[in-house]
């Protein structure tokens, strides 16, 4: 597979630019259930969109499951702000995802896909639709594929509502049943009832595009990288004050050090890891370890430059989610409208000990009391940043 | 199948439940209370026999879960295997307690002037948790502008707490809609359809939202001053009919346990007030079955005898005014199905302003027509324009149970300690008929009992015990039932003018259906238009409100299936203690015919005064 368009500075080599997906959709062809769950399982991957849950287990689950028929979507709403590698996946190797979802497909006894396609990314869908009938046409989907008598899997493409949190897997199920995007209670889990109440799995685009390469090369080439907790590599969306922002593909365990000096950010005072959602690292803190045990992430890398005021970057963060709550729920609708506006104020006024108590509870309070995993990590960037640039606000802390 | 019980903790106490149970039910059921502001006992799954999503939205009903980091809301944490629970703890209290500051925190209003204040779920926990409005402010000005005073259903968004109990009673039990999220993050609220109007969406003003509301963000239009007023103007005649619902139901504003009748203390209390009549909503029940009861024997002839295909049937009920405003907007092509008979409320105002006034020399112009309705669209019926046949208005103002028990509070009154009277004639005749039209099944039993004896010419007991109906009664939510005419007798003198004899209905079986609730109505409709087991019914019963009158949108706060239970009692309890059970032997109606009606139901005359026409609404 050849690398056609790049849409960014692609920083580092992938290993997706050397896969060849279709030999490992023609050894899955060859595996039973078992067999495909196991690879993905002794593989060690784990979830792409941010949670990391493990994907081996996930299939299982979901494999488990005896109502039919079961989907297999593909989150391809990339919301976090900062990320942007799953647009160059889909726009450079969608052959991969789309293999990676029909060997999903396989595992768990569905036969049916779909991609909800972030509405920002539309301009991709023509492109899609164009790989889809290749794949088709070669008989790498659609009913047999590849002559197998059972294997037979096809893909829809849906267009996302333009919402944050419908990329979160629960919100973006409601939205593709035509409803509001807001999340649904955490139980029962997709992999019991999603998609119009059935089983479901709902994977990340690279989740699913590092699946071929699995069984094309093996579950331990896949497992030598990375650390022993986080196996395997992963691509990183490299943002912000840096002189090569881009994508980049590293093996956990990799620093942030390490990622600065590569995008030329070595200056950075901070690092915002994993998006709005994530947490904030300061300078002192750069040798930290990007791997699910350390710093996890969705892949998202916002670099942070010496004159940043990094309450204003709060503030920012805040607002987003102000904006992107559902509205749902208590703790996160008024919530993050109650921390925005203290944000606003101390940037003005300072926060003295008690003010700061306050905030500290009604953080802990969304975290703990939000309904998903939006409203749940919604004041991670502020505390971080309270933890770390204090010292920035005026008068500083009392 | 009795599947195997799970073994769980709950604050260091083991108990075992079915699985599938929710841990806020599970920690109920030990008497372990867990707040809650979106959960509510009629819009879980138990209580509508169907798998639904709770909410989860206020995050009220947090507990602690052994193994999970988060905190997880009970109403919506299902046991499924062994689970230990803790629904107290530091983390626990200091969640409620920030998410009762930070609802307060967008609450405009003034609690002391607020009609939930006392009765506010809001304001309750507020005080139990001991909430810190310092925390994080309240608004100095409304955030929402107030709703149109002339809505009967008022909708403050400034005290809404966005815990959606009222749209998803719309749409769970009333199938109407008309209420919807919308909007997102600091812009999320409810909203009617292009954001209109309560009065101008397709809203039934059936009021459900209203008892399910935890703070004062639903209420109905206020028309307390107006009425006060009538009754301090030394020149009007104030007269007040009373429904049977109110009165199995005002006990609760006073304290009562629900289903404490208190018929005839109202009537001292009304008295009291300064009303100068008090009738009984019973006389135009009666009234009402036999117009509507003529009608059928009409429609029934058409298409029996005459076989005549532009007889309308099933025909349906029209004393319901959510449903006939739910009938005009959603199901316009059946209007001709209606029964063109007015409700009891209609019948009686136009009868107090023709026939009593004429009877008693009083001039029409200067009675005021109040009612004293468990019922909120009652106040919409009673503005229809089309409502004053004879000259005048039938009904000035409508007052739902919650408006008159605070007039009587406001009086200084204690209605529970009063000594009881009678309703004044010529309409005080208590009846049994005329009582259960405050239940589901109500007017099916009345109409049952009077046209069932007056075709077979014997008594009702000689087919259902004590003219117990019972097969027409209880809380299903679509219901159907039939009897077979044997004999038939010769047809009473009052009926003489519509059919030549009863023959033609010998060995016909009459087949009736009930709905209550217009979700229910919506499946019998859907039956109907597919041709289905209720399109061959002769007569359909609909009440828009479920459990029926007893159950609505103007009766005490809160509601729930249990309360409903007990004012039903407290209403069959009411008819098995009258004389006068059956509406062709209420003496004042049958008076009436004679005096005034005298061409007998369903002629000229009563068709100018005690029917109507509907319209299609969009
Ligand atoms: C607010 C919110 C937004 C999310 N957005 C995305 C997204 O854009 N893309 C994505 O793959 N996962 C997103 N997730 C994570 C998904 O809920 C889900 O965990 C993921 O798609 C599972 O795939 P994985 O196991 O392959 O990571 C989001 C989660 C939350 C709480
Ligand atoms: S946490 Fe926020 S986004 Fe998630 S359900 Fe609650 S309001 Fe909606």
């Amino acid at each position: 597979m050849d690398v056609k368009t790049v849409h960014g500075f692609v920083g580092s080599k992938l290993s997706f630019s050397e896969a060849n997906g279709d030999a490992g959709l023609k050894k899955a062809a060859t595996m039973d259930a078992e067999a495909l769950i196991g690879a993905v399982s002794a593989s060690g991957l784990k979830g792409r969109g941010g949670a990391g849950f493990p994907t081996g287990m996930k299939w299982k689950f979901a494999r488990a499951e005896t109502r039919t028929p079961k989907y297999i979507i593909c989150n391809a709403d990339e919301g976090e702000p900062g990320t942007f590698k799953d647009r160059l996946i889909l726009s450079d190797f969608a052959d991969l995802v789309f293999a990676g979802m029909a060997i999903a497909g396989k595992a768990v006894g569905a036969e049916k896909g779909i991609l909800y396609l972030r509405a920002e990314y539309e301009w991709l869908h023509p492109h899609l639709d164009e790989v889809l009938a290749r794949r088709r046409k070669a008989g790498l989907l659609g009913p047999d594929i590849l002559g197998g008598k059972n294997f037979s899997f096809d893909i829809e493409i849906r267009m996302g509502a333009g919402a944050y949190v419908c990329g979160e897997e629960s919100a973006l199920i409601e939205s593709l049943e035509g409803k509001r995007g807001e999340a649904r209670n955490r139980m029962p889990f997709p992999v019991q009832a999603g998609y119009l109440g059935l089983p479901t799995v709902v994977n990340n685009v690279e989740t699913f595009a590092w699946v071929p390469c699995i069984l094309e090369k093996g579950p331990e080439w896949f497992s030598k990288m990375g650390t022993q907790k986080s196996p395997g590599a992963r691509l990183f969306s490299i943002s912000g004050d840096c002189k090569k922002p881009g994508i980049y593909e590293y093996p956990f365990g990799v620093s942030l050090r390490q990622l600065l000096k590569d995008a030329g950010g070595e200056n950075a005072k901070a690092v915002q890891v994993g998006g709005a959602s994530g947490t904030c690292v300061p300078a002192s803190k750069f040798d930290r370890k990007l791997a699910f045990e350390d710093l996890a992430t969705g892949g998202s890398i916002i670099v942070f430059g010496p004159d940043r005021d990094m309450f204003a970057v709060a503030e920012n963060f805040q607002q987003f989610f102000e904006e992107e709550s559902c509205g749902q729920c208590v703790p996160c609708r008024l919530g993050n409208m109650r921390l925005h506006e203290a944000i606003v104020k101390m940037r003005e006024e300072g926060l003295d000990a008690k003010g700061e108590m306050v905030l500290r509870r009604l953080a802990a309070t969304m975290q703990s009391a939000s309904k998903c995993g939006l409203g749940q990590s919604a004041p991670n960037a502020f505390l971080s940043i309270l933890d770390n640039f204090a010292g920035e606000l005026p008068r500083g802390k009392a | 199948m009795t599947a195997e019980l799970i073994t769980i903790t709950i604050d260091g106490t083991a108990l075992k439940v079915v699985p599938g149970t929710t841990v806020l039910d599970a920690a109920r059921k030990v008497n372990i209370d867990i707040p809650t502001l979106c959960h509510h006992a009629d819009l879980c799954s138990a209580a509508l026999g169907k798998k639904v999503p709770a909410p989860s939205n206020c995050r009220m009903c947090l507990v602690e879960v052994e193994g999970q980091r988060a905190l997880q809301a009970s109403c919506a944490t299902e046991i499924n295997g062994p689970m230990n629970i803790k629904t107290s703890s530091p983390a626990i209290r200091h969640a409620r307690q920030d998410i009762l500051a930070l609802m307060m925190s967008e609450h405009y209003g003034d609690c002391a002037a607020c009609r939930r204040n006392g009765n506010c779920e809001l304001q309750q926990l507020c005080a139990e948790y001991g909430v810190d409005t310092a925390l994080f402010g309240r608004p100095e000005a409304p955030l929402y502008a107030m709703p149109d005073e002339d809505n009967i259903i008022q909708r403050d968004m400034n005290k809404c707490v966005i815990c959606r109990r009222c749209l998803r009673t719309c749409e769970l039990y009333q199938g109407v809609v008309a209420l919807s999220p919308e909007g997102r993050g600091e812009h999320t609220d409810i909203a009617t359809f292009m954001d209109r109007e309560m009065m101008e969406a397709w809203c039934i003003n059936c009021g459900q939202c209203i008892n399910r509301c935890p703070t004062g963000a639903l209420t109905e239009r206020d028309d307390t001053a107006a009425v006060w007023a009538a009754i301090e103007d030394p020149d009007k005649l104030v007269v007040i009919q009373t429904a049977p619902a109110p009165r199995a139901a005002i006990g609760e504003c006073f304290g009562c346990e629900p289903g404490t009748p208190l018929t005839f203390e109202m009537n001292t209390a009304l008295k009291k007030i300064g009303f100068d009549k008090v009738f009984d909503t019973n006389f135009s029940a009666d009234l009402t079955i036999f117009e509507e009861g003529a009608e059928l024997l009409g429609r029934l002839y058409k298409a029996v005898v005459l076989k005549d295909n532009s007889a309308a049937l099933p025909q349906f009920t029209s004393c319901s005014p959510g449903w006939i405003k739910f009938i005009e907007h959603f199901y316009p092509e059946y209007l001709p199905n209606l029964s063109s008979a007015k409700s009891p409320q209609q019948m009686m105002g136009a009868v107090v302003k023709t026939y009593f006034a004429e009877k008693n020399g009083w001039d029409p112009s200067k009675i005021v027509s109040v009612s004293l309705m468990p019922c909120t669209a009652k106040k919409f019926e009673a503005a229809r324009p089309e409502m004053d046949a004879s000259g005048h208005r039938d009904i000035d103002y409508v007052l739902t149970t919650r408006e008159l028990a605070r007039m009587i509070k406001q009086a200084g009154i204690d209605l529970p300690k009063l000594e009881k009277s009678d309703f004044d004639n010529p309409f005080g005749t208590p009846t049994g008929s005329g009582v259960i039209f405050g239940a589901t099944g109500g007017v099916m039993e009345a109409a049952l009992r009077t046209v069932l004896e007056v075709v077979t010419g014997e008594k009702i007991e000689t087919l259902f015990d004590k003219a117990d109906i019972l097969p027409v009664r209880g809380f299903e939510g679509v219901r159907m039932a039939q009897v077979t005419i044997g004999k038939v007798g010769p047809v009473p003198a009052i009926f003489s003018h519509l059919v030549p004899d009863f023959e033609w209905l010998k060995g016909v079986t009459v087949k009736v259906g009930l709905a209550h609730g217009t979700a229910n109505a919506i499946r019998v409709m859907q039956d109907i238009k597919e041709g289905g087991p209720l399109s061959q019914c002769h007569f359909i019963e609909f009440m828009a409100c479920p459990g029926g009158c007893l159950g609505g949108g103007g009766q005490p706060i809160p509601t729930n299936l249990e309360i409903r239970t007990a004012r039903a009692k407290a209403i069959y309890g009411e008819d098995a203690a009258y004389k006068v059970r059956k509406s062709h032997e209420n003496e004042d109606v049958l008076r009436i015919y004679r005096e005034f009606f005298k061409e007998g139901p369903c002629s000229h005359k009563s068709h100018e005064l005690l029917h109507t026409h509907y319209k299609e609404r969009v």
